[in-house]
């Protein structure tokens, strides 16, 4: 088997410049259901499945509860997310609503950063991106 | 069970692989579940992806009887006895490149298996390479701009639809194996067959196609590429997830859809998992395009029946495009790799300093090409290629593992910049260690429209007796 790694993580230095305020806590960290706060990861309230064709990600955004629609109607506009995949080009964000299914459809252009057969990403289908768009806080009313 | 006169009687169709690269046993239950409900019934597999027609292509080159899916064999020989004494067509695109030497294997199969009377129809006529099919072709949208240069192509495909799998059917095959065909038509094409539906019977092209889609991705409607510990979760922990059961459709002669799996199997069917897959890979849901039917999901409704039974009402369809889609590959260049993993005190600053080293390395060695770091433990596929996420993150793990990539227009540079990689063992920061390099030759695909009239699918059906 593989060695053991201590418990406790040995203190590392980062070198690097960290001004930049590109907001990091946004893309992994979940809240647990009973967090009563207003702000909530997307992650709370919906599940994502991603696809790709060619330089084109389609990223479906479907509510748990089909009473969330509306608030995510007014909270994951196409403004936001094409802000979210800002950092890796996309050039433009169309939803496509989907209320008998409880659910939308983005379609993000440009941002697979050439796709599955061009790209230097080590995901090129974007395969993984679906939970970058979960990760995005949106506000409860 | 015929497929060569229509009939009212519900049918069963069956998914038992929904990519390249899918479990090689999971067309065994399926069958069994389609032999127990003894009605009408066919299995797909669908094994074609993007890029494996043009590997195909190349390996045919080397060796003329290659150039199909090289685990179409190892799909079929578990089930194909059962499924050619009760009936159950199988429907794939296997053919790859070469549908006709697939289908010479197929026999070959059915020779060792006791089975010398097996009918295999071949469905030809997607592959458009050198022929005048190429000319002045327009570019799909999402390709505005690209030109076509011919004497570059290594494959040039283009997506058939349901209607020459369902004459080979009639004409009574057995196996179907095709080249390159719309995923949905693997389903369509027994349903056009067995209930006898128009051409132009549009809402009814669209149910059925809407539950090829569903079903084409494998297990990815029941259950597969859907847990999230916690959140939706897949019943029977990781058990559950090592014996999904892949999905059969139940599909009525006026186009009623249901979705559900082997009894007995994991996994899970319900609205949830079914919406994902509706929506998997879609653009505009009022306009998804097939060579057979343009359909509109805008007014589906899934709901659920049963247990792991989810019925869809509401596919609308538009008549057909007049122009279908050709995927055309080209040489894409070089793709060289390394990485290389760093633990311990300071670990992320010992990785860091090797990232800058290769990038002076590429920069000293005057290597053309495109670069891109990651740092695997920081970011490792959400970051664009300039590294933002990574720059920004403070996250320090003790354990991360560097990964350059480098594409370049010639072999030579790819190679290089792997190898750099190679050389911080005695060159780069202290503790670096577990290096694995890797230099792809890669394949770049556009979508192009081709209008209809150009082409002439051809069917033909053959057994040991024929190709002898």
């Amino acid at each position: 088997m593989s060695a053991v790694l201590p418990q406790d993580p040995f203190r590392s230095v980062p070198l690097q410049d960290l001004s930049r305020s590109v907001p990091l806590q946004d893309l992994s960290r979940s809240v647990p259901l009973q967090d009563p706060s207003r702000s909530v990861p997307l992650h709370r309230l919906a599940h994502a499945r991603a696809g790709d064709k060619g330089n084109r990600l389609n990223l479906s955004l479907i509510a748990h509860r089909a009473e969330d629609w509306p608030l995510l109607a007014r909270e994951v506009t196409e403004a936001r997310v094409l802000a979210l995949f800002a950092h890796r080009g996309a050039t433009a964000v169309r939803r496509y609503d989907l209320p008998a299914l409880g659910a939308f459809n983005f379609v993000i252009e440009d941002v697979l950063q050439g796709g599955v057969n061009g790209a230097l990403n080590l995901d090129g289908h974007g395969k993984s991106l679906s939970f970058l768009l979960l990760g995005m806080t949106v506000e409860v009313a | 069970m015929a497929f060569d006169r229509p009939s009212s009687a519900l049918l069963r169709i069956g998914c038992g692989s929904g990519f390249s690269g899918d479990r090689l046993d999971a067309p065994g239950p399926v069958v069994e579940a389609l032999v127990a409900a003894a009605g009408p019934a066919a299995l797909m597999l669908e094994v074609l992806g993007e890029r494996t027609l043009a590997l195909a292509q190349r390996e045919r080159l080397h060796r003329p009887e290659a150039g199909f899916e090289p685990a179409l064999l190892d799909l079929l020989w578990p089930v194909l006895a059962r499924c050619a004494a009760h009936g159950i067509p199988i429907v794939t695109n296997g053919g790859a490149a070469n549908p006709r030497g697939a289908a010479r294997a197929v026999l070959g199969l059915a020779r060792e298996l006791g089975l010398p009377d097996l009918r295999v129809g071949v469905v030809e006529g997607d592959d458009i390479r050198g022929t005048g099919a190429l000319a002045d072709l327009d570019p799909w949208e999402g390709d505005a701009g690209a030109v076509l240069e011919p004497d570059k192509v290594i494959a040039a495909n283009v997506y058939l639809g349901a209607a020459p799998i369902a004459e080979a059917l009639r004409r009574g095959a057995q196996v179907v194996v095709t080249g390159r065909c719309s995923d949905p038509a693997l389903a369509l094409g027994p349903m056009l067959a067995h209930f006898g539906w128009a051409e132009d019977d549009w809402d009814r092209l669209a149910a059925g196609t809407m539950a090829g889609h569903l079903l084409e991705c494998g297990a990815q409607v029941t259950g597969g590429y859907f847990a999230d510990p916690g959140v939706k979760d897949v019943p029977g922990d990781a058990l559950g997830m090592a014996t999904l059961g892949f999905p059969i459709a139940e599909i009525g002669a006026e186009g009623s859809v249901l979705i559900t799996k082997p009894a007995g199997t994991g996994g899970r069917v319900d609205r949830q998992t079914v919406t994902e897959q509706l929506l998997y890979e879609l653009h505009d849901p009022a306009a998804y395009l097939t060579p057979d039917v343009v359909l509109d999901i805008t007014g589906v409704t899934a709901a659920e029946e049963a247990p792991d039974r989810v019925r869809l009402a509401g596919a609308r369809g538009r008549p057909r495009p007049e122009r279908l889609k050709a995927t055309v590959s080209l040489p894409g260049g070089w793709l060289g790799e390394g990485e290389i993993s760093y633990a311990g005190p300071n670990a992320r600053a010992r990785a860091e300093l090797a990232g800058r080293t290769l990038l002076e390395r590429l920069k000293l060695l005057g290597l053309e090409g495109q670069a891109r770091l990651d740092l695997i433990g920081v970011v490792s596929v959400f970051d664009g290629d300039a590294g933002a996420l990574r720059e920004a993150s403070g996250h320090s793990p003790a354990d991360l593992r560097l990964r350059l990539a480098f594409a370049s227009e010639g072999r030579a540079a790819a190679e290089r910049a792997a190898r750099e990689v190679l050389s911080l063992y005695c060159c780069g920061p202290a503790g670096g260690g577990g290096v694995r390099t890797r230099v792809t030759d890669r394949i770049r695909t556009l979508s192009f429209l081709v209008p209809r009239e150009r082409l002439a699918p051809r069917v033909s059906l053959l057994s040991l007796e024929e190709a002898a």
